[in-house]
C-alpha cells in the first residue's frame, strides 16, 4: 500500500467522527521505482493533507519532505522528487493501520489493507 | 444450476483460489473484462487533458478492470472482499493499490478526494443477503452514501451491472437516487441478448447539461424517442429506458383447448346464469388446414 492510499484512507468505524489519520506500525517496508508524472503531482497536491503524509513518511523511515508545503514549491523539482518519492515509491507491505479514535488495528498482509470490520463496528 | 454466482455463495467464498485462478487465467473474461472497463472508462469522461487522476476500482478482484485504468493512465485504488483474487492481483503486481473491504459496510476514505469510480459487475452482490446480518437495502444505503462523500462534486462514477430482474434494478437506483447522485442507466445493444450491457452512469451533484446520460452503443431510431419519454418525469434524477427487451413468447399449444374443454367453460357460464348460445356439433369443432 502506497501513503497515497493511506492518505486517503480513514476509518469509518460506527461512531468514530474523526478516523484520520491511521496511525502506521510498521513491520516491513519496500520500495518500488516508478516514473514520476509532475501534472499528477501538482492535480494531487491539493488533495493531500500533507501533515499526515510527513508524518506517515517520517513513520516509513523518511524524513526527507519539509514540514510546510504550499504550491509555490511545486515549482521545485526537487521538492518534486520527494514528494513523489514519499507518495508512490514507499510500500507498506507488512504491518498494521491504528484507527485514531479506536485504537482498532487494520492488519496489512502482503502490501493488502484489511479494512473488513467486524459486524458490531458498521 | 444457476448460471449467476450470487446465487451460490457469497462473494468472498465464492471467488476462492480455485475460482479466482480460473477466472483470470480465462482469455474469454479477461477479454470481456478489459472490454466492459473500456467502455466504463468512455463513460467516466474525464476531461482530455493527459493528467492522470485518482480513480476507485469497487469490485476489483484480481485487477483486470484496474489494469485498463493504468492503461489509460490513471492511479487507482481498489476494493474487493475476496482475499484469493486480491492475492491474484498482487501476484500479477498491479499498479494500483489494492484494500481488502466490503462495498456494504461503506468506504473508508476521505471525503471530496476520488476523481472517479468504476465497478465492473459488481454492485448486484449487493442486493443479497448473504448474513443473518446484512439488509440489501442498508448496505446499498450505506455503499451509494460513502461513494457519494467520497468523490469530487462533478465526479461521475459507472458501474457495469447485471440486475437479476426489474426489481434489483430499481433497488439499486433509489438507492443512488436517495444518495443524492444524477444520472441513469445507459444499455449498450439493447436488442441482443448476449451483448447487451447495462451501465449505471451516475454524477456526484444536481442534475444539470453536464450530467445528461450519455448515449449508448447500438441503439435504433426507436429507442431514442423511449429516453424523451422518460425526460418528461421531471422529478426523477435517475431514467433508464427498458422498453427494449424482448417480448415472452406467448405459450402456443398445437393442439388448441378441445372441444371438451370449451363445453366444460360454457356450461360454467350457464350456471352463473350468463347467456351461452347452445352447444352443436360446430361447437368447437376443428377447422380446415387453409384457415
Amino acid at each position: 500500500m502506497r501513503l497515497l492510499t493511506h492518505n486517503m484512507l480513514s476509518s469509518n468505524i460506527k461512531g468514530v467522527s474523526n478516523g484520520f489519520p491511521l496511525r502506521i506500525e510498521v513491520e516491513k517496508v519496500i520500495e518500488k521505482e516508478v516514473d514520476c508524472n509532475p501534472d499528477f503531482l501538482i492535480n494531487m497536491f491539493a488533495k493531500i493533507e500533507w501533515k499526515a503524509l510527513v508524518d506517515a513518511a517520517r513513520t516509513m523511515g523518511y524524513a526527507e519532505l519539509p514540514e510546510e508545503a504550499e504550491s509555490s514549491m511545486l515549482d521545485s523539482d526537487e521538492f518534486l522528487r520527494k514528494f513523489h518519492h514519499a507518495l508512490l515509491e514507499l510500500h507498506l507491505e507488512e504491518g498494521a493501520l491504528v484507527c485514531p479514535e479506536t485504537g482498532r488495528k487494520f492488519p496489512v498482509n502482503k502490501g493488502i489493507p484489511n479494512m473488513l470490520l467486524h459486524e458490531d463496528e458498521v | 444450476m444457476s448460471s449467476r454466482p450470487e446465487l451460490l455463495a457469497p462473494p468472498e467464498i465464492f471467488y476462492d483460489d480455485v475460482e479466482a485462478r480460473k477466472y483470470t487465467s480465462s482469455s474469454r473474461i479477461i477479454e470481456i473484462q478489459s472490454k466492459l472497463s473500456e467502455r466504463a472508462v468512455e463513460l467516466l469522461a474525464l476531461p482530455d487533458d493527459g493528467v492522470p487522476r485518482l480513480l476507485l476500482d469497487i469490485g476489483c478482484g484480481s485487477g483486470l478492470s484496474g489494469e485498463t485504468l493504468t492503461e489509460n493512465g490513471h492511479q487507482w485504488i481498489g476494493l474487493d472482499i475476496s482475499l484469493s483474487m486480491l492475492n491474484i492481483a498482487s501476484e500479477r503486481e498491479v499498479e494500483g493499490d489494492i484494500l481488502l473491504g466490503d462495498m456494504g459496510q461503506g468506504l473508508a476514505l476521505r471525503p471530496g478526494v476520488i476523481d472517479g469510480a468504476i465497478s465492473i459487475s459488481a454492485v448486484q452482490w449487493l442486493c443479497n443477503a448473504d448474513k443473518s446480518s446484512h439488509e440489501p437495502k442498508l448496505r446499498l444505503k450505506a455503499f451509494f452514501g460513502s461513494l457519494y462523500r467520497c468523490l469530487a462534486r462533478g465526479a461521475r462514477a459507472v458501474f457495469q451491472v447485471y440486475p437479476e430482474n426489474l426489481a434489483q434494478r430499481e433497488l439499486i437506483l433509489r438507492s443512488a437516487m436517495h444518495a443524492g447522485f444524477a444520472g441513469g442507466v445507459v444499455v449498450d445493444y439493447p436488442h441482443s441478448a448476449k451483448s447487451r450491457k447495462e451501465y449505471l452512469v451516475l454524477t456526484c451533484g444536481p442534475p444539470s447539461l453536464t450530467t445528461a446520460t450519455p448515449k449508448a452503443k447500438g441503439e435504433d431510431g426507436e429507442s431514442c424517442s423511449e429516453d424523451e419519454v422518460s425526460e418528461d418525469e421531471e422529478n426523477q434524477t435517475v431514467r433508464f429506458s427498458d422498453r427494449q427487451r424482448p417480448r415472452k413468447k406467448q405459450k402456443v399449444n398445437k393442439k388448441g383447448k378441445g372441444r371438451e374443454w370449451v363445453l366444460r367453460k360454457k356450461e360454467q357460464m350457464r350456471n352463473k346464469g350468463i347467456n351461452v348460445p347452445p352447444n352443436t356439433k360446430y361447437t368447437a369443432r376443428k377447422r380446415k388446414a387453409r384457415f
